[in-house]
């Protein structure tokens, strides 16, 4: 008990949240049209990709998202950086409500301090700008700096703080590699001099070899800038790399959140259990593996009460019926009814 | 020792374009045994998918292949016409490739693309084809076959397909089958089931395996040899636990301090190998790896490596040239022994 004390005043001692999602919740309606409906007798279809998602992240923290496709990482991304309204919940950064009312004024100040960095570098960026245009957008866009070679020695900064030269500033995106088009999209997101960036798969699309330096470019800049980051993911290893917390996804509800060393260390969700189960063995140290079972249902029907009980090994009589609460276990938060308070 | 399966000899693939012939694949030899799994890794561009391609055939144009010989159990098969080539491709080797979606015919049901299959390769009647495909959808682990052959591909799940795939690529008992990152467009949890059922399935039918893939984990997992190409080349080849454990090239060292794992301390930065792998029109003189190369001397950016015996595997590295300790300088032998490359015996190979 001492224990958890001394561990709840030193938590509230560190940094406090910067970003706040509560509540959380996004659905697509795949609805035919009317008169399909109405000819072929149909109802509305809808899907919920984001199911009532909680979670915060502190000021200088990494927090992973990570879940296999379909399980609503990359909408979540999206709500939190305000391209994509949310059906319900809130999500508020430094303060300020994303999605809320606001002054123009305010929204500028608000969005400023978020940024993104994309999957694809090859789609990211405008092919028929130069890197220097592209970099210097952002700057223009909130009227940061308003002299133009002020504003070009601000890009060649930024460019050399990714580890480009500031004369690359001149190129265009096609003259450059896959792992420098994701330094120049970096290099875009630290213009408006952001708090918080969200990066979505930010080296998936990226070779080994390049992916540890884009891994490491991130994490020294965080340390020298003291950024934040959202950090979207479904790989495993990767991300045990970045994170301090990780929230594990499951067709739209977070199933399990903890520390990220306690998460790898001992995971607590049978979902949670099965994807490290699943991660290929590099090690090579001949670790017995548990037989997965089945794939993540469709959807737009997924299984009632806890969605991961059809593939769960685990599964109590329960289980099919109720949606399970959030539990703390330890340091972590898990959703599942073998945690349940008897 | 019995007849390889496939064995490729001095490959060189060439691809003509308007501003000069590049060379995709140069100077590739390797052997797969039947029954055995061979890896091929490397990074985009490498030359994995063209090495594949040009064993099945299926180059695409203008590229051709340039130079060499690939065998299939003994009979030349790089210069067959291609009508006797189409009859070796899906008999005598099968095929997965990435997108499961690409290679099933929209249109038709699963059994029908199977019993086709099996009709074209094998003397059967229809109805034995058709208790064939069944058998063989149960094989690939598909729940109610009989009611799954008369499926559309877009029934079935990205992990149900890829099954399928498999399954027709099995379906006349070829000697070899190259798959060609056949787990990549799927969820890790649906990847473990995948690679397991491909590994079983080729062992029991003694197959031999090409499998072509960006991660090294799956080929820890799967191979029992691997081949690492870089821009185009090859860098290493040997047993997967050698190359995975003890890379004896400077290349695959560096790849495999990159790759990010489940163990280790995750608060420490990962090796990162400077720049990246050239294009092929800007392949550096001498070993391609060079100018990345921590271990590089002068013979690196004047000769080209041939593989030489590096422990259990073989490696392009002039490190392990038997003349290597009379030439390389003295702190980059130390360096190179402190990063696990075990150098040659002997002063200058004449012993």
């Amino acid at each position: 008990m001492a224990l958890d004390e001394t561990l709840n005043v030193a938590r509230s001692n560190e940094a406090r949240p910067l970003v706040e999602v509560r509540g959380l919740r996004r659905s697509f309606d795949l609805s035919k049209p009317w008169l399909n409906r109405l000819i072929e007798r149909s109802g509305r279809v809808s899907l919920t990709a984001v199911d009532g998602v909680d979670f915060s992240i502190r000021e200088g923290e990494t927090y992973a998202l990570v879940g296999e496709s379909g399980s609503g990482k990359s909408t979540i991304a999206r709500m939190v950086v305000g391209l994509l309204p949310p059906s319900a919940g809130s999500v508020e950064i430094d303060g300020t409500d994303v999605w809320g009312k606001k002054s123009p004024d305010q929204e500028r100040r608000m969005r400023r301090k978020i940024q993104m960095i994309f999957q694809d570098p090859f789609a990211s960026l405008n092919p028929r700008w130069r890197v220097g245009a592209i970099i210097a957008e952002p700057i223009k866009a909130f009227g940061l700096i308003a002299d133009a070679s002020d504003r070009a020695e601000r890009v060649g900064e930024l460019l050399s703080l990714v580890g480009l030269d500031p004369r690359d500033g001149q190129k265009f995106p096609h003259e450059f590699s896959g792992g420098q088009r994701q330094r120049i999209a970096i290099a875009r997101a630290l213009a408006s001099d952001p708090k918080f960036i969200v990066c979505d798969e930010p080296t998936s699309a990226l070779d080994v070899s390049v992916q540890a330096q884009v891994l490491n470019l991130l994490r020294d800049l965080q340390q020298r800038l003291g950024l934040t980051y959202l950090f979207i993911s479904h790989n495993l290893a990767v991300v045990r790399h970045v994170a301090t917390r990780v929230g594990v996804l499951y067709l739209g509800r977070l199933v399990e959140e903890a520390p990220a060393a306690e998460l790898f260390a001992a995971p607590q969700h049978p979902y949670t259990k099965m994807l490290l189960e699943a991660v290929p063995d590099i090690d090579m140290e001949g670790k017995e593996r548990l037989a997965i079972a089945g794939e993540i249902p469709n959807p737009v029907t997924p299984p009632p009460g806890c969605h991961f009980h059809p593939r769960c090994p685990a599964r109590l009589s329960g289980c099919d019926r109720d949606i399970p609460m959030p539990q703390h276990v330890g340091n972590a938060t898990v959703r599942c009814h073998l945690f349940d308070p008897r | 020792m019995t007849e390889p399966t496939l064995s490729v000899r001095n490959l060189r693939v060439e691809i003509p374009t308007r501003r000069g012939v590049l060379t995709a694949i140069d100077d590739l030899s390797f052997d797969i045994a039947p029954g055995e799994v061979l890896g091929m890794v490397g990074e985009s561009g490498a030359g994995k998918s063209i090495t594949g391609s040009a064993v099945i055939g299926l180059l695409e144009p203008p590229g051709r292949i340039a130079g060499g010989e690939i065998r299939l159990a003994g009979e030349r098969i790089d210069n067959l016409a291609p009508d006797r080539m189409r009859r070796i491709r899906g008999r005598r080797i099968g095929m997965i490739f990435q997108d499961p979606l690409t290679s099933l015919n929209p249109l038709y049901r699963i059994g029908d693309q199977l019993v086709e299959t099996i009709l074209t390769h094998q003397r059967v009647t229809t109805g034995e084809a058709r208790r064939k495909a069944r058998q063989l959808l149960e094989e690939v682990g598909i729940p109610a076959a009989e009611t799954r052959l008369s499926s559309y591909p877009h029934q079935f799940s990205g992990g149900m397909r890829q099954r399928v795939v498999i399954a027709l690529a099995l379906a006349a008992d070829p000697e070899l089958v190259i798959a060609d990152e056949p787990t990549t467009a799927l969820d890790v949890s649906v990847q473990a089931q995948i690679i397991a059922l491909l590994k079983r399935l080729c062992a029991e039918r003694g197959a031999a395996v090409m499998l072509i893939t960006h991660d090294m984990g799956v080929i820890a997992e799967t191979a029992d040899r691997v081949c690492v190409l870089y821009a185009g080349r090859l860098a290493e080849i040997g047993p997967v636990r050698n190359v995975v454990k003890h890379p004896q090239h400077p290349y695959t060292i560096g790849l495999m301090a990159a790759i990010p794992s489940l163990s280790g301390d995750p608060d420490e930065m990962l090796a990162q190998i400077p720049g990246s792998m050239p294009r092929l029109g800007a392949i550096p003189p001498g070993c391609a790896f060079n100018p990345r190369c921590d271990y590089s001397f002068s013979r690196c950016r004047a000769e080209r490596p041939e593989p030489y015996p590096a422990g259990t595997s073989h490696a392009a590295c002039f490190l392990h040239a038997p003349e290597a300790l009379r030439q390389a300088p003295s702190d980059i032998l130390q360096a190179a022994t402190a990063a696990g490359i075990s150098l040659p015996n002997t002063v200058d190979g004449a012993s």
